[in-house]
């Protein structure tokens, strides 16, 4: 607000009351769904996994809630807008690892695990110390996808609610949190599902819409519609349609896309709130029509996202968007109002919220959960506390995480999503996808392959983020302003020039589960490893729905 | 959880241990991995072709092919197409080919009442 001239329409946009009005009824709305759903939740199956009595459409369109977060959203229409082709790639990679996990992951976790990723991984290992290091990288994953969508709530504030002041953004951070916590508790999974259902409808429908517009303002050509963002971006010009225009400029960048590239496609089958989801369903059947319902949403979506994304810079322009108080996230939002005015913003900034809302809903229950579940009832008690007792401390664990996840969004405010989102890709593609595809496919896995493995790709991703550009030492070449999470520019202690760090971290996490396996002379446990194998394809003795 | 849980549906089948060495059971993680390791093989390799081209070729991605619309932006949309297309395969031959073998054997060991 002190320096009105820089930021030309966009500080303003839209009617806050409107804004916060609508998003206050879908507030009130899906908690009484949420208080509704939750009445029938008695046992730890039913707060974990939702009594495993969802369908596979109905999951599937959870999924979707769960996994087209603000980074999807905001982030990518964002990136397509300002950085053109380039940030298409994050559109592929999503949507392409869900063949990873259709694949290779669904069915088989559906019918290994219980309640968590750590009982798929410590099924035929020794339990206690693999269930701690995959719990330990649960919460590590968990964490990274938290701030990320936290740091989108404060900067989308600052546009949609016209709160400028730091204090007012922290405020509805904590807002934000607060409500996540109350729907987690009331719901457990049943509520949290609903709440995603509810959300991908909303966000399918709004994202629909403003496709449709966007095309019908260009005859529904999409050659005219691209012609117009070129003509709208003097600084890129045609570059906007070709790619290399973000990752294009060096032989590191170049290699820095290679990483996105790879961190995005092994991502998803690694991410424990999306390995939770399969245990609300059944069937490994239902679970399989899960992963398709939501491959298909998911895909429509991201085609959404390319034609919102030039959309945005043919009818707001990449300049006006780069100057706005979100930056590159509110090219949607921006594109919502030039498009329907405040009754428009207001909806879609509600459907953002709300998207923000749900996948942290999902994030939370599942690392209280893995606490709960595995760190406290499975090696601390040893097993010994009762299904009720461990989800009290879930329910305690709740509480923790959110006062955690409001603190951290407030030191992540104004952060780039996509990009957070991107490397709790690459810690979850690093840590935990390596652990998976060897116990569920390679016999004579072991324990000390595991938690090489795990430990491995956990600590190196992090270490490798800690030390690159992301952190510290990226500077605007022009203003020589600081681009990195420290502010100040003259902190620069980065030694990894990649921003993305799965190029390295995924293919040693692999070695080292091969490493740490060939040099233990523990042998396999051939029954348990029986037992895995036959009912991960079979589905016998696969954990079945609760009956009401 | 006790190390051999016992399977009690058939007497023949008394552990996982021996359905997992029965020769229907080989048969079927068999054709299971037959069918999904060749086929991620081939979408990861479709992909990562993708990547590198739009990383190192530029100048074959940027080319028109009509109006605006260049090689790059059909290279993105083939990847949309494979992605519908494989779905729809593997859970037409999952459906088809795994499912009913599965449900066998599982009421073989499970017992048919479950």
């Amino acid at each position: 607000m002190s320096a009105p001239l820089l930021v030309p329409l966009a500080s303003d946009v839209g009617n806050p009351t409107v804004n916060i009005l609508i998003f206050a009824l879908f507030v009130a709305a899906t908690l009484a769904i949420v208080i509704r759903a939750s009445r029938n939740n008695k046992t730890a199956a039913d707060y974990y996994a939702a009594g495993r009595n969802f369908t596979g459409p109905q999951n599937g369109i959870a999924i979707s809630g769960d996994y087209l977060s603000a980074a999807s959203f905001l982030g990518i229409a964002g990136a397509i807008a300002t950085n053109g082709y380039d940030g298409f790639l994050y559109s592929i990679g999503f949507l392409v690892a869900w063949l990873v996990a259709l694949l290779l992951v669904a069915e088989l976790i559906r019918n290994t695990g219980r309640f968590t990723m750590a009982d798929v991984l410590s099924f035929r290992l020794k339990e206690r110390p693999v269930r701690m290091a995959a719990a330990i990288s649960t919460l590590g994953v968990c964490f990274f996808y938290l701030l990320a969508q936290m740091a989108g709530a404060g900067g989308l504030v600052a546009l949609l609610l016209g709160i400028h002041s730091r204090a007012g953004q922290n405020l509805v951070i904590a807002v934000v949190g607060l409500i996540m916590i109350t729907y987690v508790l009331v719901g457990g999974m049943k509520g949290t599902t609903w709440v995603q259902i509810i959300k991908a409808v909303l966000l399918v429908i709004g994202a629909g819409v403003m496709t449709l517009w966007v095309l019908a303002k260009y005859s529904f050509n999409l050659s005219s519609l691209l012609g117009a963002a070129v003509d709208k971006s003097p600084a890129a010009g045609e570059r906007l349609l070709d790619p290399g225009l973000q990752y294009g400029a060096t032989g590191i960048s170049k290699l820095d896309f290679i990483s996105l590239a790879l961190a995005l496609v092994l991502g998803t089958a690694g991410l424990p709130h999306v390995l939770t989801r399969f245990y609300t369903v059944p069937t490994s059947k239902e679970a399989r029509r899960s992963v398709t319902w939501a491959i298909w949403i998911i895909g429509i979506f991201y085609l959404f996202t390319l034609v919102l994304g030039y959309g945005a810079a043919a009818l707001v322009g990449p300049d006006v968007i780069r100057a706005a108080p979100g930056k590159a996230n509110s090219a949607a939002p921006l594109l919502a109002f030039e498009l329907g005015g405040e009754l428009l913003l207001g909806l879609i900034s509600a459907v953002a919220f709300a998207t923000i809302l749900a996948v942290v809903a999902g994030l939370t229950i599942t690392a209280s959960t893995s606490f709960a579940h595995d760190i406290y009832g499975s090696v601390i008690k040893k097993g010994q506390l009762s299904g009720t007792g461990e989800v009290k401390v879930a329910r305690i664990t709740v509480l923790v995480i959110g006062v955690v996840a409001i603190v951290g969004g407030i030191f992540a405010n104004g952060q780039n999503i996509a990009f957070l989102v991107a490397l709790a890709f690459a810690v979850a593609a690093s840590a935990n996808l390596p652990t998976i595809l060897y116990s569920l496919f390679w016999r004579r896995f072991n324990t000390r392959g595991a938690l090489w493995s795990i430990y491995g790709g956990l600590g190196s991703a992090i270490i490798l983020i800690a030390f690159s550009p992301v952190v510290s030492g990226k500077t605007d070449a022009k203003t020589g302003a600081s681009l990195s999470m420290i502010t100040d520019a003259g902190i620069d202690f980065h030694w990894f020039p990649l921003d993305n760090p799965g190029i390295v971290s995924i293919p040693l996490a692999f070695v080292l589960g091969w490493l740490g396996t060939v040099t233990s002379r523990e042998g396999t446990n051939v029954d348990k490893f029986a037992e895995m194998e036959v009912r991960s394809l079979t589905g016998a003795g696969a954990e079945k729905a609760v009956k009401h | 959880m006790s190390e051999t849980r016992r399977a009690d549906g058939d007497p023949e089948l008394t552990t996982y241990r021996d359905v997992q060495l029965s020769p229907d059971f080989s048969e079927l993680r068999r054709r299971f991995r037959r069918f999904v390791f060749p086929m991620t093989g081939l979408f990861l390799a479709w992909y990562f072709l993708y990547v590198l081209l739009a990383d190192y070729a530029h100048d074959f991605m940027s080319q028109r092919v009509f109006g605006n619309i260049n090689v790059a932006l059909l290279f993105g949309l083939g990847q949309f197409v494979s992605t519908f297309a494989i779905t729809m395969i593997y859970v037409r031959w999952a459906n088809r080919e795994i499912d009913p073998p599965a449900a066998q054997m599982r009421e073989l060991i499970e017992g048919v009442d479950q």
